[in-house]
Formats: structure tokens, C-alpha cells, sequence
């Protein structure tokens, strides 16, 4: 290296110093101590005891662990598509030439910005089995026996999905910003051409958008797989028969409530794991699906 | 045709807004009503004031049941209360109810119920005294309880210890996330140096991994450092910037054209001092989306603070309306909540209104570069 060169790096990492040392306290430490601790027996207060792959057996014979396995897949087979498909219709609507697109963007939006707590709180009021304001609706157009949302075990998942969907309103966003990049002479071509509103969404609409669906696919599925907080709260953890019992929650019960660091920190291997697996098969997936402009 | 699709748009838009506004709505109105108007079923939308006369007295008070059939009201032996009871079921000055023995009775009042109009059956707010008067003499009107706010933010308890604790944790944020994650954009962006492009690379992986994987390192961290139980844990990491914020910022650097930090070198100008005086205010929009939604996430937090702050006198506003709920025992007294939640939600929203384009750009911004 030249002394120029040399200078240029050590002002360069100058400026890259704050993440550099954030790095290694907060991400690097973190990741070689929870990967060390997920083959020990941890509770914080002594010391890690190496139990070998021990953690990662107990988890093939947790019923508890496949429980919430399970019940992470299926929320997400419904929350995911729902949630995608119903903010892809109303970026679609959206973008139509409406007044007051402004005002009608806001509404949507405006759900996403509130406070996880606060949202949960008043669905839990709506959801109320005997006095919440859906089930009143219900009965008063003559289900007279509207379903206990947050009690029956079957119907807590579904109403999760509904709370999730209310938040919907950022990928609205992500959305309608993509539409408006379609390029309008694509559009223009496909009309003199006699295409047919629905054949120039799936033909030319659909593929112009298509690397932010695979981008909101992506971030839907990790964040699904990390679902946590609105569960938690309106559930108080694990929920009627465990039914929402999700990934995150056991990770966090097993950490912070009976102190099963060790056995913690090797579920969110297999967590980290799992992201992996589905972002690469996603990837491949893409490579069929998704058009990049200009390539 | 085209008609028809449009006017079908602006239904489904329409139709969709209400839907999405409604749980507002249901949450304003509710924090507004008196407990006992949520409890009754089914709920009028407005709040109500009810007044009728009792014992003689024009005052607020409580409608309890309609009465349907020809009734007497009654006071028994020794009770506080006169109760209603069916007409039929009283003779030689006793009460006989379907099961048990009859019990001797005081009559008050005779209730033809078929005829004249309904009756109803009337409490005041203390629920000692009631009676039953007329549907006509029941008068009722909206009326708004505002007293709810301040007595949700009573019962909290510690309100303004977590409003203080919030509010120091978004400065923080803010503050440490927008000076380091510019600082670091910069040093990604405007200036060349070998090993740049991989410790980028080392960046954008980070973002890979997910919190629950450094979640239970990080908690032994802080609490070796004896930092559990005080804000610290939750602001700290921010001075250190954040992959993702970092990453939206150099996208928006990269845009300055390299002349203009070509031009202030050759003045003489100190590296820090371009980033400082000349990268940096003409980077405000970008800096201000980061801000807003660190704000935002600071503000919104839930997790770090339920892992970090164990002490009830010292959360933040969300664990502490977390708190309101699990600590009500019995019935929940869903006005308070629905007004503290209505507190912890008009922040935000007043934040949109003020900001709503930066809230679009940043959205569109993460969506498509991302």
C-alpha cells in the first residue's frame, strides 16, 4: 500500500469505526456465544456446561417445539398469501386514476404505524367473545353463535391474521410505489394490442412489479417465521391449548421464563437455519419468476 | 362499462377505508363511554347520559331492564333494594318465587306493563338507591366522558414515568441512529479504500440474522454489565449504527456528485468537515426518514423493553398499557384501556400527518432499493 492509500483506509475505517465496533459487541460476540451456548446447558446466572448436540436432540422430541413449528407454518399459510394478495388488490385499486388517492393512502397506511401494544388492545376488545363489537355485528345478522375469537383454540390463529392484516398498509405502499414505476408504454402497447385489463395485469403489470413481490415474499417470510409480539400480548403467551404457540414465543418462554438459555439459543439456530433454506429457495425460485428491467 | 369499473373501484376503496378505520372509531367511542355502556349488550355506537327521576330526583343514571309483563316493585325484609317480581307471583303480602319459600314483601309500586308504554328499571351511579319509572321519563342524550383520559393515565399508575422513559429512548435512538448510521453511510459511499466493498459485504449479511439469535448473548452481555432493569440495553447499540439505516443512507449518498467533495479537498477541507458541513445537510430528507421511523420503532418497541425493564415503576408507555390490561382482575374495564390506548397511538399519528410525505418516500424507498 501506498501512504496515500494507507491514509485513505485509516479514514475510511475512521468513519466505518461505529459499526465496526458495533459489529463485533452486538453481532459478532452475540452470534459465536449463542452458536456455543446452543451445544451447552445455560441459565445466565452460572456458567455454560457443554452438553454437546443434546439441545438440538431434545428439540426432535419436544412435542412442545414441533407444536410451535407447526403452528408458525400454519398461521403464516394464512396470514402470508392474505395479507399479500389483499394489499396487492388495494395497491392495484389504488393506482387507478381515484380522487382523493392521497387520503385513501393514508387510511390504509396509518394501521402499519400503530403501536403493536395499543393494536393489540383493541383487538382484543373487538375480538371480545360476548361484548366485542364483531361478534355483536354477527349477532345482531342473526349468527346466534358468533365464534369465541380469542378462546377457541381453532379460531385464534384466523384471528391473528386478521389483526396482521390491518397492518398491511406498508406493503400497500411498497406496492403502489412499484405500480407507478410499470412503464406506461408497455401498458399503452398491450391496450392497442386488444390485451384485456386482466391479460395486461398477468402479462405486463405482474412481471414489471415482479422483483418487489419477491422482495415483500421474502420480508413476509422472515418476518412470519419471527412472529411474535401481537400473539404474545393478546394471547399472554402461548394462548388457549398453546394454539399460538409460535416460534418466537417458545424461543422466548424457553429464555426468559424457564431460563433454557442454552436450549434457546440452538431453536434460534434452527430459526436462522430455516430463513436460510427458504431465502435460497426463494432465490432459485426467483430466477424464474422475477424480471429485473434492463437485463 | 368504464363507468360501471369505476364506480366499482371507488366501492371497493370506500368499503375497504371504513373497514381499516373502524377499530379507530371503536376505540375513540369506546374510551369515551362510562364502563357500564360497554358492558351492556348490545352497544350503542355513542356514548350516552341517561337521567330520570328517582325517589323524586331528576339524575344520572344507570337503565337496567325493561320490564315485560305486569310486575310489582317490591322491597323485601331487610334488603336495601326494591327488585322487581311478577305480579302474579305476589299474594297476602308475600313474594313466592319458583323455588324456595315465599318471602314477605313491601309493595312500592304497581307496573302495568301492558299498556302505557314500557317500563324500566333505573339505578343511580352509586347503585344504592333505583326504581322504575317510564320509558318517556328516561331521557338520554351523546355525552362524551373526557374524565376517561384522565383516569386512564391514573390508573397506569406510573404514566408519567413511562412517557419520560419513552420519550428518552426515541431522543437516544434517534440521536445515536442518525449520527452513526450517517457517519458509517459516509465512510461506505464518498470515500474509496481497500476492503470496503467486503466489510459492506459483512453489513448487508447482518441483516440476514435474526434477533433471536443474539437475543440471549446480548441479554448475558448487558446484565454482566449490570445494565438489566435500566434504559440502557435499549438505546446503547444505536450509537453504533444500524445495518439496515446504513444502508439506506449510502444509497442517497451515492447520489451527491463526487465533484462537490473533490472540490472542498482541494480547499484544504478536513475529511469530518465535508461530511459534516457539506454531505450531511444536503442528505436532511434522507436523515429525517431515518429519524422518523427509528422514532417510530423506538417508540413502538415491545420486546426489548419487556426483556430489559423489570422494575413496574419504570416502563415504557407500552409495557405499562400491557401491564393495565393483565393487572385489571375480573372484568376489564375496557374504556380506561381503550383511552390509554388511544394516548399511545395519537403521537404517532400526529407524527403522520405532519410527515406524511416523508412516510411515503421512506416506505418506497425501502420497498424498491431494498
Amino acid at each position: 500500500m501506498t501512504p496515500g492509500e494507507r491514509r485513505r483506509t485509516v479514514v475510511g475505517l475512521a468513519f466505518v469505526s461505529p459499526w465496526l465496533l458495533g459489529f463485533l459487541v452486538f453481532t459478532g460476540y452475540p452470534v459465536c456465544a449463542s452458536l456455543y451456548y446452543s451445544f451447552c446447558d445455560y441459565d445466565v446466572l452460572s456458567r455454560p456446561v457443554w452438553v454437546g448436540l443434546l439441545n438440538y436432540q431434545d428439540m426432535i422430541s419436544d412435542s412442545v417445539f414441533w407444536q410451535s413449528v407447526r403452528n408458525t407454518l400454519l398461521f403464516n399459510l394464512m396470514a402470508l398469501p392474505l395479507g399479500l394478495v389483499s394489499a396487492l388488490t388495494l395497491a392495484l385499486l389504488l393506482n387507478q386514476p381515484v380522487r382523493m388517492r392521497g387520503t385513501f393512502r393514508a387510511i390504509y397506511y396509518i394501521p402499519s404505524l400503530v403501536p403493536a401494544v395499543a393494536g393489540a388492545m383493541v383487538w382484543l376488545w373487538i375480538l371480545n367473545g360476548r361484548l366485542g363489537l364483531l361478534n355483536q355485528a354477527l349477532e345482531a345478522i342473526g349468527f346466534s353463535n358468533p365464534p369465541q375469537w380469542l378462546v377457541d383454540p381453532a379460531w385464534t390463529k384466523p384471528s391473528l391474521a386478521l389483526v396482521s392484516l390491518w397492518g398491511c398498509g406498508n406493503t400497500v405502499v411498497i406496492y403502489l410505489a412499484a405500480l407507478q414505476g410499470v412503464p406506461q408504454s408497455l401498458l399503452e402497447a398491450a391496450m392497442i394490442d386488444g390485451a384485456s385489463p386482466f391479460r395486461r395485469l398477468v402479462h405486463v403489470t405482474l412481471p414489471a412489479i415482479s422483483p418487489v413481490l419477491y422482495f415483500n415474499l421474502l420480508i413476509g417470510i422472515i418476518g412470519g417465521l419471527q412472529v411474535f409480539t401481537s400473539a404474545f400480548i393478546m394471547m399472554g403467551g402461548a394462548g388457549p391449548e398453546r394454539s399460538v404457540l409460535f416460534y418466537a414465543i417458545y424461543i422466548y418462554q424457553n429464555a426468559f421464563e424457564y431460563r433454557h438459555m442454552g436450549y434457546a439459543s440452538a431453536m434460534a439456530w434452527v430459526l436462522c437455519m430455516l430463513i436460510l433454506v427458504l431465502t435460497l429457495m426463494a432465490s432459485r425460485l426467483s430466477r424464474r419468476f422475477v424480471h429485473y428491467q434492463g437485463e | 362499462m368504464r363507468k360501471v369499473s369505476k364506480l366499482l373501484v371507488y366501492a371497493l376503496l370506500v368499503v375497504g377505508a371504513a373497514v381499516f378505520v373502524l377499530p379507530f372509531a371503536w376505540m375513540v367511542v369506546t374510551a369515551l363511554k362510562p364502563i357500564d355502556q360497554t358492558l351492556a349488550q348490545p352497544h350503542a355506537w355513542l356514548p350516552r347520559r341517561f337521567e330520570a327521576p328517582i325517589g323524586g330526583r331528576l339524575q344520572e343514571v344507570r337503565p337496567g331492564g325493561f320490564v315485560t309483563e305486569p310486575s310489582l316493585w317490591v322491597l323485601q325484609g331487610g334488603a336495601s333494594r326494591p327488585v322487581v317480581v311478577p305480579q302474579a307471583s305476589v299474594w297476602d303480602g308475600a313474594w313466592h318465587p319458583a323455588v324456595g319459600a315465599p318471602v314477605p314483601v313491601v309493595v312500592l309500586k304497581q307496573v302495568p306493563a301492558s299498556g302505557t308504554g314500557a317500563w324500566i328499571e333505573v339505578s343511580d351511579l352509586s347503585g344504592l338507591s333505583s326504581d322504575i319509572v317510564r320509558q318517556s321519563d328516561l331521557k338520554s342524550r351523546v355525552s362524551f366522558r373526557w374524565e376517561n383520559f384522565p383516569k386512564a393515565i391514573k390508573s397506569m399508575r406510573h404514566f408519567s414515568r413511562y412517557l419520560a422513559n419513552t420519550l428518552i429512548l426515541c431522543l437516544l435512538n434517534v440521536a445515536g441512529t442518525v449520527l452513526s448510521s450517517a457517519m458509517v453511510a459516509y465512510g461506505f459511499s464518498r470515500l474509496e479504500w481497500r476492503g470496503r466493498e467486503g466489510l459492506f459485504g459483512l453489513l448487508l449479511a447482518t441483516m440476514m440474522i435474526p434477533f433471536p439469535v443474539v437475543m440471549v448473548p446480548l441479554y448475558g452481555l448487558f446484565r454482566s454489565l449490570g445494565m438489566v432493569g435500566t434504559l440502557q440495553p435499549l438505546w446503547v447499540g444505536s450509537f453504533f449504527a444500524n445495518a439496515f439505516n446504513v444502508f439506506l443512507l449510502r444509497q442517497f449518498f451515492r447520489t451527491i456528485p463526487k465533484d462537490l467533495s473533490e472540490a472542498a479537498r482541494i480547499d484544504g477541507c478536513g475529511e469530518f468537515r465535508i461530511f459534516w458541513q457539506i454531505i450531511l445537510p444536503l442528505c436532511t430528507p434522507a436523515l429525517i426518514v431515518v429519524g422518523l421511523f427509528t422514532f417510530l420503532g423506538a417508540w413502538n418497541d415491545y420486546l426489548g423493553p419487556l426483556i430489559y425493564l423489570t422494575d413496574e415503576h419504570d416502563l415504557t408507555l407500552a409495557l405499562g398499557l400491557d401491564a393495565m390490561k393483565s393487572s385489571e382482575s375480573g372484568a376489564t374495564e375496557w374504556p380506561y384501556l381503550m383511552a390509554a390506548s388511544t394516548l399511545v397511538i395519537l403521537p404517532v399519528i400526529t407524527l403522520f400527518f405532519f410527515a406524511q410525505r416523508k412516510f411515503v418516500e421512506g416506505i418506497a424507498l425501502t420497498g424498491i432499493k431494498g
